[in-house]
């Protein structure tokens, strides 16, 4: 789908750029962005705080939807702001969750 | 062009045995197929309402009558959303398919959890209670946190069951909060299926963060139901 480079398979998880395009699939969806869009997130690019559309509910079902397609649970102390405010903070959040899963 | 459906009112049976009139849009020119449409609960309502009415709209083009009711505490209805219970909203739901005389009903992610006995149709990627509360109990503790006053799940649900909570806007009395953590989506018999969102292909609406709409979604839930529904045209 997103034209990621190929990222050397991690021993202790799925490999980086699977994570990587599986949540920026959410994001696209999430947040409505074309393929084009969401290829383009960088770890900069913000989210909570920085999009008017991706209130608390919004954020909420996000995380959701993870513990759903990663197969993992996010439990609630776990998730600080700055896994919310970037995309790279997600992705840490999501890689930290697969890897100890 | 003149709109094809109008908006009636219903009478929905209320707490105290009474009953209080609340609204519905129905696509009505008294076919014999009729279809109850049960909208999701919350914010997914709102995100999906435009699709549940495309959806109609096909359906009428198709021949089939569909009525999709306010649930008191919602959209247009002057009940209290915070004194409205799962057991009222299933009596309201089953009132209404009594009332538009449905023939099947099609419920719509957590408005399975309302699906009244004895009606063929279709959970439309069924959502049961305890996912539904996580979610909303979530975004509190994402804003609580985001407002400098962070309140725990614990302590949200024992306020939730023992005086009711606010979640996400919305008001959520003390025995829906409670009836809803263990909530499960009804057993389908009675020629009950589900559908799946993978059967219907494209993104998922719930997730987008606002309302959207999807017509070749719409396209396919509407004839997936309409060839289903042939045989009581």
């Amino acid at each position: 789908m997103t034209a990621q480079t190929s990222a050397p398979a991690d021993p202790t998880g799925p490999a980086r750029s699977k994570i990587d395009e599986t949540l920026r699939a959410i994001l696209r969806d999430v947040l409505g962005l074309s393929d084009e869009r969401a290829a383009e997130l960088t770890p900069d690019s913000g989210l909570f705080g920085h999009l008017p559309e991706l209130d608390s509910q919004a954020v909420a079902d996000l995380l959701t939807e993870m513990e759903d397609r990663f197969d993992i649970i996010i439990e609630d102390d776990e998730v600080d702001g700055d896994h919310l405010e970037t995309y790279g903070g997600l992705l840490a959040l999501a890689e930290a969750k697969t890897a100890s899963n | 062009m003149t709109t094809p459906f109008q908006f009636v009112e219903w009478p929905c049976p209320a707490a105290d045995g009474e009953t209080r009139s609340e609204a519905a849009l129905v696509f009505n020119r008294a076919r014999e197929a009729r279809l109850l449409v049960i909208p999701p609960l919350f914010e997914e309502a709102n995100k999906l309402r435009r699709q549940i009415v495309e959806i109609m709209r096909r359906l009428d083009d198709a021949g089939i009558d569909s009525v999709l009711p306010d649930l008191p505490g919602c959209n247009e209805s002057r009940a209290l959303l915070a004194q409205q219970t799962l057991e009222g909203w299933r009596a309201g739901a089953a009132a209404a398919a009594e009332h538009f005389g449905a023939t099947h009903v099609l419920s719509v992610r957590g408005g399975a959890l309302l699906r009244p006995a004895g009606l063929p149709g279709w959970d439309y990627a069924p959502q049961d209670g305890p996912k539904i509360l996580r979610a909303m109990v979530r975004a509190r503790i994402i804003s609580t946190k985001e407002a400098g006053a962070p309140e725990t799940r614990e302590e949200i649900e024992a306020t939730g069951r023992s005086e009711g909570v606010q979640l996400a806007g919305w008001s959520i009395g003390p025995a829906l909060f409670a009836t809803l953590e263990s909530a499960e989506v009804p057993a389908r018999g009675d020629g009950v299926t589900m559908i799946d969102h993978e059967t219907l292909g494209g993104r998922p609406l719930w997730l987008r963060a606002e309302p959207d709409f999807d017509a070749a979604q719409a396209d396919a839930l509407a004839a997936t139901i309409s060839v289903a529904m042939r045989d009581v045209r």
